[in-house]
């Protein structure tokens, strides 16, 4: 059979559901994963500063300094140590942050995230944030000089951590056995080719009879980024069909008449070639893109070490 | 030339399906499994499972990107739902206590008798350091830990330190409880953390903690209120020094997947001992909760030697019988 997973981009991650079936994640961006943790911070910092006003007030007319500044100690304490747990318990592994930039906290292993694996990721965050955070607003005086430079030394190991390996992976991340990843959602959108083919699924448009030559030259690279240029919208995408309608047409030699709509040329033939390519693809051949080893097709001997990239 | 085109078939035949799904978990996205009414729940893990096999059928007959971009993003996203955090936080605190966390402790019983191995060697060498030359003292306890209960402090001083709370105002304990609290928590989570730098600091940590402690005893020791400072110490001591001895213990898990990995690669070890680490943490800062409670309230309000001593010693026993008996048995689905 033909290969269940095309090669895949760097960055991606292949994940065995219980189910036996391989989920592809994209891992998170290193940037929208400091992005979301800075959202998360000044959230944070916002709710400490609420409760805390609202207990000043609240309890000012009671007149007990203890109680408010005990609890305003407690409070940020808890809030500093459970904001990140609670969410990531809560909203399946993300936090207000994570929400935002679209990312999530999921097993390396494929299985449930588990509470425990929360609590172990963020405790981390106490050396690899908190820690030098506090570190870097104390005072300093001459003699600090040198605790600094450790502090930054500190700091930086464990800011480029997830440089320094394939995973992305934080000091929590490792200890947790997590992956953050990307997870945006996809719109299933119309069927290209349904239009060609609308009765009876049948992909011909007697229009434009295409022959098994023809469809064999090109691959699915080709067809999927002509995809793309039949889902392109905007002002230009008129004339882009056009031009790769003929380029298509010099390329196949195409004999019949010059088709006065481009697009319909272009659905026409995108349908004709997807179910060829299909088909073959069900007899076990995967033809990535129109440099693969094929008999009759052209540059039958160039072919690129892994395939184009996926896009 | 005519070919049926199967993928567009394929789609038609399933396309409910997956809008159905998509719909559920756009729900559950926003407002939380829980909201669902139980025929959508009951409805989501087949859904999900007849998504998933769409995608694997479709990976292997569909060219159509967009489809394929659907599906896996669609799966992912029922998949997060299905297999997420499953406990919600209150069902996971349940767990935890009954189960969870003794387990961990009797699972790592060997870093935490380790770690409080340093402890006690630190606590024995200040003791006997500060025995043999009083100046020693200044060395282990900061000033600002000391708090003038120095060599140089009147006996009546220190004395007057072990009672002096009967006469301190409520509120004043409870300032003094919530910050012993989150200054004990921040260490006892920093012991465990400072794991990741091979266990070194942490072994510094709960030596030095040691040292103070063995400094402390010395010195009152000297004057002759050993007795007596043993049972102010007890009353919180015995749940917070075991806490503390559960945070070394938990970096010295972490040192140790990372020192001796075994069989596994370095990370697979850190992800399986981490978590169990994660957890005793988390108990671990739970019982210096109760151990700023003991010692801001229960410490300052109760000044009989013997009813400390009854406090302090129940506590540990109750500890100690939770750590070796709660939760065997209990049994969790963990790889």
């Amino acid at each position: 059979m033909a290969p269940a997973v095309q090669a895949r981009a760097r960055g991606e991650r292949r994940l065995l559901t219980p189910e036996g079936v391989p989920l592809i994640f994209r891992l998170a961006p290193r940037g929208e994963r400091a992005a979301a943790v800075l959202i998360d911070l000044v959230l944070m910092h916002l709710g400490i500063a609420a409760l805390v006003l609202a207990f000043v007030f609240g309890l000012d007319w009671i007149g007990i300094d203890g109680v408010v500044i005990g609890l305003v100690i407690l409070i940020s304490f808890l809030v500093r140590s459970f904001y990140f747990i609670y969410f990531e318990l809560r909203w399946q592994g993300q936090t207000p942050g994570k929400r935002a930039l679209g990312i999530r906290v999921i097993d390396r292993r494929g299985g449930y995230l588990r509470p425990d694996s929360v609590f172990a990721r963020n405790l981390l965050r106490e050396v690899e944030l908190f820690l030098p955070m506090t570190l870097l607003f104390l005072p300093s005086e001459g003699s600090q000089a040198w605790f600094n430079l450790l502090t930054l030394v500190w700091v930086g190991i464990f800011l480029l951590l997830p440089f320094f390996n394939r995973d992305r992976l934080r000091a929590g991340d490792i200890v947790a056995g997590t992956w953050v990843i990307a997870a945006p959602k996809a719109v299933l959108l119309d069927d290209v080719a349904a239009e060609a083919a609308a009765a009876g699924a049948v992909a011909a448009d007697a229009e434009f009879p295409f022959t098994r030559k023809q469809l064999e030259i090109y691959g699915i690279y080709e067809l999927q980024t002509l995809e793309e240029v039949l889902r392109q919208q905007g002002p230009q995408s008129a004339e882009t069909r056009r031009e790769v309608a003929r380029r298509i047409q010099r390329k196949i030699a195409w004999a019949g008449p010059e088709p006065a709509d481009a697009e319909r040329f272009l659905k026409a033939f995108y349908a004709a070639l997807r179910a060829h390519l299909e088909a073959r693809m069900l007899f076990g051949e995967r033809r990535e893109n129109q440099h693969a080893r094929k008999n009759g097709g052209k540059n039958g001997s160039k072919r690129p070490p892994d395939g184009p990239a996926k896009t | 030339m005519t070919t049926p085109l199967k993928s567009l078939e394929f789609r038609r035949e399933r396309e409910r399906t997956w809008r159905a799904l998509e719909d559920l978990v756009a729900r559950a996205e926003k407002r939380g499994l829980k909201a669902l009414p139980a025929e959508d729940l009951l409805r989501l893990p087949t859904l999900y499972r007849a998504t998933l096999s769409s995608l694997s059928v479709a990976r292997a007959i569909s060219l159509d990107q967009n489809v394929l971009g659907y599906l896996e993003s669609l799966s992912a996203r029922a998949y997060f739902q299905v297999y997420g955090a499953r406990s919600s936080l209150w069902e996971g605190l349940v767990y935890f206590l009954r189960a969870g966390f003794p387990g961990a402790v009797r699972a790592t019983a060997g870093a935490n008798l380790l770690a409080a191995l340093w402890m006690i060697l630190g606590g024995a060498i200040g003791f006997l350091l500060v025995q043999a030359n009083a100046d020693w003292y200044y060395t282990f306890v900061g000033s600002g830990m000391a708090g003038g209960r120095t060599p140089a402090a009147s006996t009546e001083f220190l004395r007057d330190g072990l009672y002096d709370g009967a006469d301190t105002a409520a509120d004043m304990l409870y300032l003094f409880a919530t910050f012993l609290f989150s200054h004990n928590a921040g260490i006892g989570m920093l012991a465990f953390a400072l794991g990741f730098a091979l266990g070194v600091p942490t072994v510094l940590l709960l030596f030095y903690n040691g040292l103070t402690l063995g400094a402390f005893l010395a010195l009152y020791g000297s004057r002759g209120l050993l007795w007596e400072l043993v049972a102010w110490l007890s009353v919180h001591g015995t749940t917070e020094l075991l806490a503390i001895v559960l945070c070394g213990g938990g970096g010295l898990v972490i040192a140790g997947a990372i020192v001796f990995p075994e069989r596994e690669t370095r990370l697979e070890s850190l992800a399986r001992r981490g978590r169990t680490a994660g957890t005793l943490i988390m108990g671990a800062v739970l019982m210096l909760f109760v151990a700023g409670l003991l010692e801001g309230f229960a410490r300052q309000l109760v000044t009989d030697v013997a009813a400390r001593y009854a406090i302090g010693g129940a506590m540990l026993a109750f500890w100690l019988t939770y750590f070796a008996l709660a939760g065997r048995g209990a049994h969790r689905d963990d790889d």
